[in-house]
């Protein structure tokens, strides 16, 4: 009905995050300096892209299926109040589930590309800190 | 249907993205993360739905698969707006300056 909207409040909050990260890295000189570490912008980054992609492709099956229509109020299930709980029913079940999954995903390959970049030592200096 | 084409998609993307590897200059990286955040959510939406209401894990039909497909063109779409924004070629810019 509407549990992408979970996933796209986090994508928000996510980018927002991110813009801040990044400019305090380019203040603090860290997105300059060859630190042999991955900036936490970039990784921010995977996640805004799994998040606002992911989100895009089920606004579009939402679409397909009724779900979501391009006038107010552009939830058909808000047109009719019984249809409001299960609506929320779902962004509190699926919704929350497909973010925390996504994020989940997220922590494991920051885990796995720290590691990596931690066990190359002569990658550090060429690649580590690169943009996308 | 629309699960395992995006699945299939996102799994392209990343195996072409490993081979040009660390080179990225078309985005593909980009590309294969808006495919696996779908797959991710929508593995987490059928799972759900199948423990839930039972049925049919993946829903295979007509209907389905052109959902996938528009769903594979929107990604595209995407993915060429990002790189067109982007011109990490620099041909955008040299066609507009002529």
């Amino acid at each position: 009905m509407a549990c992408f909207l979970v996933p796209m409040g986090e994508a928000i909050a996510t980018t927002v995050v991110q813009k801040v990260v990044e400019s305090n890295e380019k203040k603090s000189g860290a997105a300059k300096a060859n630190t042999g570490r991955i900036l936490w912008s970039r990784k921010l980054g995977w996640l805004n892209n799994m998040l606002w992609g992911g989100c895009l492709l089920l606004a579009l099956e939402h679409m397909w299926h009724g779900e979501i229509v391009p006038w107010p109020p552009f939830l058909t299930a808000m047109g009719n109040p019984a249809d409001i709980a299960p609506m929320m029913h779902e962004m509190a079940t699926i919704g929350t589930g497909m973010a925390v999954f996504v994020t989940a995903v997220w922590i494991v390959m920051v885990a796995i590309a720290d590691a990596k970049v931690k066990s190359a030592p002569t990658l550090k200096a060429s690649s580590a800190g690169r943009g996308e | 249907m629309f699960l395992i084409l995006t699945a299939l998609a996102a799994i392209i993307c990343t195996v072409i993205w490993y081979a040009n590897a660390p080179e990225d200059k078309y985005k593909v990286g980009l590309l294969s993360l808006i495919y696996w955040g779908a797959t991710l959510m929508w593995l987490i939406d059928h799972v759900m739905a199948y423990l839930t209401e039972g049925g049919e894990f993946f829903e295979i039909n007509l209907d389905a698969t052109m959902l996938g497909i528009l769903v594979i063109i929107l990604g595209l779409i995407a993915w060429e707006i990002a790189l067109l924004v982007s011109d990490p070629k620099g041909a955008l810019k040299a066609t507009l300056k002529r």
